[in-house]
């Protein structure tokens, strides 16, 4: 078992002949993932990467039997991309796009928010189980199947912690990543429960940036409802004020978005906090050992 | 992306939001021509000359004066144009070198002829990222740090959360100017400022409009008289005229040359520069820094692309900072193979000739070991690692040596 995605996830991905699409569909394909096929508008009943296009979301649920899709629509489509995947009833909705603007985040989010779907993202890396589904733009070979689960609001420093839970001879059971903007489709505390109740995740890595108050909300939840050890890191310790760091959403507002706050609460929370990026996959095995 | 004030306000006008007039001046005599025009169109020998920086507080530092006359124009505009303007929110605060000032408002004053019956109210408009909507946040005590309101008296900052879907309803509108204490002329002139502002907000995808202070005159109407407006960089594709609105001189000059080769660089004080591949690791990258007793002196994400053209840019820009006593560069190699970076590294190296800094050079991921080979076998001064504490440990000896 595992989280969100898995071998039997009937994937479409949208923007599939777009070159974007085009490259990282035939990676996930690559990477054994289950790829029915795609949707690009006006493209419908051609084949592509050995697929069938669809023209609308709608048809490839109707005929393909799609139930998880991966967006790679340029950013002002993008929030349309969201929402005629749950509309046509697309449960795991996984969009990488970076740069949407946040008006339109703000009314996907309205949009969606009594539709039966999860989003994950937007700005995101996407979502992994290793050894079963490679939903998104990730290196698959770091990746290793095993019991360890990770959040994160970053791609590469996500891809630093893969790293190091294999290093430290662990592997994972699914690496959420949710992506760097403001407004996201699944939350920290969202990603962190989903793994809690997972019962093949042991124990739980998540990386929090600058920004927001999405860790100290899921280091509450911790507190309430941990049954695992959770490690955590805070990227961004340095960052000045009032300066976007890249993500759109790694900007300290107050005080209480620093990423000294955080790893304040997430500590008195129980979560076994890093410092140093360098740790994080040694500190996990450290946890689990008790 | 940040709007001067004088733009601001164009824009709040363009959506039928009363505003302040004025006009702008580069040079005392445009403040002389956009002073008589003014006089001509107000009756009124009185107006104000406002500095046009991207930073609040203008009138702790001067930026900000009344002139009662044509002299008095002339004094206050010559002084201010031209000036380092210190406020809180420069660079380095009331105690730093302060911003240059480029142009100037020459605005009619708002508050005549009856100042004793204006007040002076709080009116701003963002996105509230636990909500997921957009508030408008709005207070009696105008013309103050709101956030100084908001810890001593947290009950005069109201709150007013817009429905993503239905957008601004009129009662709410209503009861923004109810909760403000108007009534007859002056109630009806506010709720259709607020109507006007939030139309203008999500027409322009602004991130913050900040109206402090927003004016009830002693005719009862209702005015900008200042204005802060952000403007969401991700959406000013859809936005072509207001992206021309960005002022390149308010900002880091070596800023806007990365941004020019869309290499997402912000300038920091330390002694460590850094160059690595998306936002997160790079910010982890600063932390480590941190803790190998170095300081960042910049944030620098190449993207995904790190071939030797980019890294050379990457290179150019960061040494531009003469306080830069080393460079590390950090690479997880996913899509992009470490190999690649480090012929990038290599040959970049090799055109600038010779780099007067240690580099340290961390790949890691795909071909990293090939990678450290190649790094370790080009015979340049760069000293290569593969984990993240190895390069941390050389950060380290190479700051100590």
């Amino acid at each position: 078992m595992s989280v969100l995605v898995n071998k039997d996830s009937k994937i479409i991905v949208q923007g599939f002949t777009g070159k974007e699409g085009t490259f990282h569909a035939s990676q996930m394909i690559e990477y054994g993932t289950n790829v029915v096929g795609g949707v690009t508008p006006g493209k419908g009943g051609q084949n592509h990467l050995d697929k069938p296009v669809l023209n609308t979301v709608a048809e490839a649920v109707e005929k393909l039997g799609a139930d998880t899709s991966v967006i790679f629509v340029p950013p002002p489509f993008a929030a349309d991309a969201i929402m005629e995947a749950a509309d046509a009833g697309i449960k795991v909705i996984i969009c990488i796009t970076e740069g949407i603007p946040v008006q339109d985040m703000v009314k996907v989010k309205a949009y969606i928010s009594d539709k039966d779907c999860r989003l994950v993202g937007p700005n995101c890396p996407g979502v992994m189980t290793p050894g079963e589904a490679k939903c998104g733009i990730m290196p698959g070979f770091i990746h290793n199947p095993g019991r360890i689960g990770i959040v994160s609001r970053s791609g590469t420093l996500t891809y630093e912690a893969v790293d190091q839970v294999t290093k430290a001879g662990l592997g994972q059971s699914t690496c959420i990543g949710i992506g760097g903007d403001p407004i996201v489709g699944t939350t920290t505390k969202d990603a962190v429960e989903l793994l809690m109740n997972d019962p093949d995740t042991d124990g739980i890595i998540m990386i929090g940036e600058i920004g927001g108050s999405m860790e100290a909300d899921a280091a509450r939840y911790v507190k309430e409802h941990g049954t695992k050890p959770v490690v955590g890191f805070i990227a961004g310790q340095t960052a000045p004020k009032g300066r976007t760091m890249g993500h759109a959403g790694a900007i300290i507002g107050g005080d209480d978005d620093t990423a000294e706050a955080k790893m304040k609460i997430m500590a008195e929370c129980g979560i076994h906090v890093v410092k140093s990026p360098a740790t994080i996959g040694e500190t996990m095995a450290k946890a689990l050992k008790g | 992306m940040n709007l001067h004030e004088y733009q601001g306000k164009e824009l709040l006008k363009s959506y039928g939001v009363a505003i302040q007039e004025g006009s702008v001046a580069h040079t005392l005599e445009e403040a002389v021509a956009a002073y008589e025009a003014m006089r001509e169109k107000t009756q009124s020998d009185v107006v104000v000359v406002k500095a046009q920086i991207h930073a609040g507080g203008r009138g702790k530092g001067g930026g900000v004066k009344l002139a009662k006359n044509l002299d008095e124009l002339k004094e206050h505009a010559g002084n201010i144009l031209g000036m380092m303007l210190k406020t809180p929110q420069t660079p380095g605060g009331m105690e730093g070198p302060g911003k240059l000032v480029r142009k100037i408002l020459v605005a009619e004053d708002a508050y005549a002829p009856d100042f004793d019956a204006c007040s002076e109210f709080y009116v701003s408009i963002l996105m509230d990222r636990e909500r997921k909507c957009n508030v408008i946040i709005y207070s009696t005590e105008g013309g103050m740090d709101i956030e100084k309101v908001a810890d001593e008296t947290p009950e005069l900052v109201h709150k007013e959360y817009i429905d993503p879907t239905l957008g601004l309803m009129p009662f709410q509108a209503r009861k923004v100017a109810f909760n403000l204490g108007l009534s007859g002329q002056a109630f009806k002139q506010m709720t259709k400022f607020i109507a006007n502002l939030y139309k203008a907000f999500v027409g322009a995808d602004a991130s913050l409009f900040e109206i402090n202070p927003t004016l009830k005159t002693g005719d009862d109407r209702i005015v900008a008289v200042d204005c802060k407006v952000t403007l969401d960089d991700n959406a000013l594709f859809r936005h072509k005229n207001l992206a021309e609105l960005r002022d390149t001189d308010e900002e880091d000059p070596t800023e806007v040359e990365a941004k020019a080769h869309h290499l997402n660089y912000v300038n920091l004080d330390g002694n460590v520069g850094c160059m690595v591949n998306g936002a997160g690791l790079a910010m982890a990258t600063m932390d480590i820094i941190k803790l190998s007793g170095g300081d960042p002196a910049n944030f620098l994400d190449v993207g995904g692309t790190a071939d030797a053209a980019r890294v050379e840019q990457a290179f150019r820009i960061i040494l531009k900072d003469p306080k830069v006593k080393a460079i590390l560069i950090n690479i997880f190699g996913g899509i992009v193979r470490c190999d690649r970076v480090a012929q990038g590294v290599i040959d970049a190296y090799k055109n600038m000739g010779n780099i007067p800094v240690p580099i340290i050079v961390r790949l890691q991921g795909t071909n990293a070991d090939i990678a450290k080979k190649m790094i370790d076998e080009s015979g340049l001064a760069v000293h290569s690692a593969i984990l993240l504490q190895e390069a941390a440990d050389i950060v380290s000896k190479v700051l100590a040596e």
